[in-house]
């Protein structure tokens, strides 16, 4: 008997004090939840846009339009099923007023139900693929799409003597896609994809892969592969002699990851990719943000993947700022479309039609800067939009 | 000293009788399933993580009455989880609205149907060799499904993962809610009649005659127990069992990926069963609940560095408590057994 | 295509050289040690360490990773291993996955989760061409050596009275002990032996696949195929089943690519319906 009442007590007591701590700290309070691959095979994404973030907020302080901002960092392990269930209790246990991140496109797909059904908007900060933010009216990305950054490489290598290319890409879904996407638009200005070739996700030897293409005689190898695998990759063309038989080496940035670019060695020298970041870039907002980046995270370059952290927090702390700290979902994801500003990375502006972002793509050399391996730009694309929206 | 003779005094004058003891349900038993109850109003904000834990032990019971009671180590239940999670919810997506497709509960069937047909097919692989060889095919066997669910990604979403899964509300009346409501009970309920079902099965004389045929094959079928047709029906049973637990996944979150196939999950689930105390049925309840729990509170703590922990009790635990929590808690209350027949 | 065999050639002798030891063990203690990936992993950190940090010579890094392993497996053999002889498979098959799973973290732990890259010596930089084929330096090194290695294994096993001590407990332990061999030594020294064999695949493997904590378990999957093809009673099984499985996921991927993924796992999923003795085991005793 007295048990059960103390019981009962101890249970009112704790559901009251959910409900107080709810109401009180709506007021001064707006928290946004971030669901990271922390751990895992994608951890070096979750690494770098956690890092970037803390980079921002450490930059402009953790105040916007009289409330603050408290990010609450969970970690999805890369399941999809397990961010679902990371964003519903965000949602509704931590009543956050954002949430963003996502890592990856299943990653994004499943926390998409969830910003339509609870109405908040959802930043996506890395995750690829074009049809993500088309499935939800509260999905807005900062990051790029993979189609987004190939179509440039396509169009680059088109104009500049390049007629027969061989794709190699990792057989799994953006593997795919980014194949399609050079291949459409390259095949449309008049090159010839001699094969397409793919390689399983799971795989140490690409040598059968290379030596397919190689033997191909193309003017061009164009690959694709998630960027841990982009070491070995490059190391396996080098043996493969591809510069020495005069097939230039061509992709999208994801194989060059800045972060691991030192370490890669000499053998990427040479090789031309596409992409919305390089740490080369050369803007005093880049400077900036590469010097600061490094110092407070001691042997870490930032990344592609960073910058989608950045502008993503830095997208949210804008629309706070428009909305006078009015966290209604609907106002943000108003506020958020058409804002435009500068990135480390360039101009980007989030297209009001498609939530995406629109932003430069730079076409750039793997060389030696002052004893380190950068992507130098040596072209820009500007304001590209993803070329698959609208499209069906 | 004298209870333990005592009680096998007992058993070889009536086994009969003694089994028929053990097949009775006990107090702490009852305990348990009222405490999974009692969790939708002791802490109602957690239902989806409870949800998790639900189907996790569904998944880690398949692999008990396959391992614990048969004796076959198998990596490769991920594979029948994985098939049963695509298979209710393709029906659930291309079924919209349209009954019975769509319907929660024929996803149930449906799923637990293919999974146990590709589990009877495949049984028949686990019947030859030594348990490294059964350990490589059930591992083969798995990597060859979760390369096809891969390529044939116009099933199956592919990396993308299989979106608009949409089942129709429980029974026509219940919806899946965000706050996971439902979806806690439906799995609850769904673990619940299977776990009766299996407990049932166990304590059958065809359940027992398993467990003879995991002590010595040779003696089993010397005295003339069916052994390669026992082991492919609990292998068959086990393989459906983890088809349902994938439907439930796949409905209660309304997304398939391909992370459903990975040997990752096959993995965890037998880590828990061992953690739980493999044979006992109730391992896999508690162990899922204590693994859950466990990787909670490291998890947050650590997240990269998880994983040496549980490496480490894994090593602890098979030197020194192999038989698991269940174990350890049956040596406490045998010790307090003893303490208290001692005394009196 | 020459070239192409050459290639499945050097990739299956590598995979024959890390699997070896587990075949051994496994023949010979009847142990099924997961973990024996792990002392792949270190021998390729210990080449990490010494190229990068220590800037010593690659071709020394690799008698040190085998020494280094080598010593690494009997410490763990006669303080943890031991203990688990009379136990069941699966409880070896836990044992050495929480191994892996606490070396994987410590690594983590200690050299970062990035994949840690070794760059080809500069003398074994490049390709020989000949006959319209070519094949890189590195691989005829690996090749090369790796057929040492094997010659020099299978004189072991066969010329030596070690050897023959080792045949004899792997056919029948108890009248091996029965005739005064002393296995537990035997035992020790063997596993020694395989984990130093791991260790130097490992240290060899580091240029072609790069080395990161999951290294173990990545490559699991292919040390198991190749023994459960070959079967754990030679070397010679594992020896040309190593050899068949890399030429095979090689030209697969070559020729078929559509289904270049899948072909070593049927290949393995076949033999052992067929054959659950492997390709070339013997039934033994057990």
């Amino acid at each position: 008997m007295l048990l059960r009442r103390q019981f009962l007590g101890v249970c009112a007591g704790v559901a009251l004090s959910f409900g107080l701590s709810g109401l009180a700290l709506a007021e001064d309070t707006v928290k946004i939840g971030l669901i990271l691959p922390m751990t895992g095979p994608s951890a070096s994404t979750g690494r770098e846009i956690e890092a970037a973030i803390k980079l921002y907020m450490q930059q402009n302080g953790d105040k916007v339009a009289g409330k603050k901002i408290e990010v609450i960092t969970r970690d999805d392990t890369g399941q999809a099923d397990i961010t679902k269930r990371l964003a519903q209790e965000l949602v509704v246990n931590e009543k956050v007023a954002v949430i963003a991140g996502f890592g990856l496109t299943p990653l994004a797909l499943a926390a998409g139900p969830i910003a339509t059904q609870a109405k908040v908007p959802a930043v996506i900060m890395a995750a690829g693929t074009s049809m993500i933010v088309e499935q939800s009216p509260f999905f807005l990305r900062t990051s790029f799409t993979l189609p987004q950054n190939t179509t440039p490489m396509a169009e680059w290598a088109a104009k500049n003597g390049i007629k027969k290319v061989v794709t190699l890409v990792s057989d799994y879904g953006p593997g795919i896609d980014a194949e399609k996407a050079f291949k459409e638009k390259f095949t449309a200005d008049g090159g010839q994809v001699l094969d397409s070739l793919r390689a399983p996700l799971r795989n140490p030897e690409f040598a059968p892969f290379l030596q397919k293409a190689k033997d191909l005689k193309p003017d061009a190898l164009f690959l694709f592969v998630p960027s841990g695998q982009g070491a070995s990759l490059m190391k396996q063309v080098a043996e493969r002699q591809f510069k020495e038989a005069g097939i230039q080496v061509i992709g999208t940035g994801d194989v060059l990851d800045d972060e691991q670019l030192n370490a890669m060695g000499d053998v990427v020298l040479g090789m031309i990719t596409s992409m919305d970041y390089s740490a080369a870039h050369d803007s005093p907002e880049n400077k900036k943000y590469v010097a600061e980046f490094e110092k407070a995270n001691p042997g870490m370059r930032p990344n592609f993947m960073s910058v989608g952290g950045y502008d993503g927090i830095a997208l949210i702390y804008k629309a706070l700022e428009k909305t006078g700290g009015d966290t209604t979902g609907t106002k943000l994801i108003e506020a958020m479309k058409g804002m435009a500003w500068t990135s480390p990375r360039g101009p980007i502006s989030i297209d009001p039609d498609t939530r995406d972002i629109v932003q430069n793509v730079y076409i750039r050399k793997a060389e030696k800067v002052n004893g380190q391996i950068y992507n130098v730009e040596f072209a820009t694309v500007p304001n590209v939009k993803d070329p698959l929206h609208g499209k069906k | 000293m004298t209870s333990l003779a005592a009680g096998a005094r007992v058993a070889t004058a009536d086994p009969g009788a003694h089994l028929v003891a053990k097949a009775r349900w006990r107090w702490p038993e009852f305990l348990l399933w009222l405490f999974a109850i009692a969790l939708i109003w002791l802490a109602p904000s957690r239902y989806l993580l409870f949800n998790e834990i639900a189907i996790l032990a569904l998944l880690a019971l398949s692999i008990d009455l396959v391992l614990g009671f048969s004796g076959i180590v198998t990596l490769g239940q991920g594979a029948f989880y994985g098939l049963g999670a695509y298979t209710a919810g393709l029906m659930a997506k291309h079924g919209i609205g349209t009954f019975p497709w769509s319907d929660p509960l024929l996803g149930l069937l449906g799923a637990g149907l293919v999974a146990g047909f590709v589990g009877f097919l495949s049984s028949f692989l686990v019947l030859r060799g030594s348990d490294l060889t059964r350990l490589m095919v059930t591992l083969g066997v798995a990597l060859i499904v979760q390369e096809l669910g891969n390529k044939l990604d116009w099933i199956t979403g592919g990396a993308d993962g299989l979106q608009g899964v949409m089942p129709a509300p429980l029974l026509g009346l219940f919806d899946f809610d965000i706050f996971g409501r439902t979806a806690y009970l439906y799995s609850l309920s769904v673990l619940f009649v299977l776990f009766l079902l299996a407990r049932a099965l166990v304590n059958s004389p065809s359940g027992l005659s398993l467990r003879a045929i995991k002590g010595n094959v040779i003696r089993a079928r010397a005295i003339g127990i069916p052994v390669e047709r026992r082991l492919v029906v609990i292998y068959t049973i086990g393989a459906a069992y983890a088809g349902i637990a994938g439907a439930l996944l796949a409905q209660t979150t309304q997304f398939v990926s391909l992370d459903v196939l990975s040997f990752e999950k096959s993995a965890d689930a037998l880590l828990i069963v061992v953690f739980g105390g493999v044979g006992t049925l109730y391992g896999a309840l508690v162990g899922s609940i204590a693994f859950k729990a466990m990787y909670d509170v490291l998890a947050s703590a650590t997240p990269e560095y998880w994983s040496f922990w549980l490496g480490l009790a894994l090593v602890l635990l098979v030197l020194f408590a192999r038989g698991g929590i269940i174990g350890l808690l049956t040596a406490l209350r045998d010790r307090l057994d003893r303490a208290r027949s001692a005394r009196a | 295509m020459l070239t192409i065999l050459f290639d499945g050639i050097a990739y299956g002798l590598l995979l024959f050289i890390l699997a070896v030891g587990l075949s051994i063990t496994l023949g010979l203690m009847n142990f099924i040690n997961l973990a024996h990936g792990a002392f792949a992993m270190a021998g390729g950190y210990i080449t990490v360490i010494m190229v990068h940090r220590f800037g010593i010579s690659f071709f020394w890094s690799l008698p040190a990773a085998f020494i280094i392993t080598a010593v690494l497996g009997a410490f763990l053999e006669r303080t943890l291993y031991v203990h688990l002889y009379d136990k069941s498979h699966l409880d070896q098959v836990l044992f050495s996955l929480g191994l892996i799973f606490m070396s994987v973290a410590a690594v983590d732990y200690f050299m970062g989760a990035n994949q840690q890259i070794v760059n080809l010596p500069p003398s074994l930089d490049g390709r020989l061409h000949f006959f319209g084929a070519s094949i890189g330096y590195y691989r005829l090194f690996v090749i090369i050596l790796c057929s040492l290695l094997t010659i020099g294994l299978q004189l072991v096993l066969t010329k030596t009275r070690f050897g023959s001590r080792l045949r004899a407990s792997v056919d029948d332990q108890r009248v091996a002990r029965g005739l005064g061999i002393d296995v537990s030594r035997i035992f020790a020294l063997t596993f020694a032996m395989g984990s130093g064999l791991a260790g130097l695949g490992g240290a060899l493997g580091a240029p072609f696949f790069n080395i990161d904590p999951t290294f173990p378990l990545k490559f699991m999957i292919y040390f198991l195929i190749v023994i459960a093809v070959g079967g754990t009673t030679t070397i010679t099984g594992p020896f040309f089943s190593a050899l068949l499985l890399g030429v095979a996921d090689v030209a697969g991927k070559y020729y078929v690519p559509a289904i270049g993924g899948f072909i070593i796992y049927t290949i393995m999923v076949a033999v052992l319906i067929f054959r659950p003795q492997g390709l070339f085991g013997r039934v033994t005793g057990r």
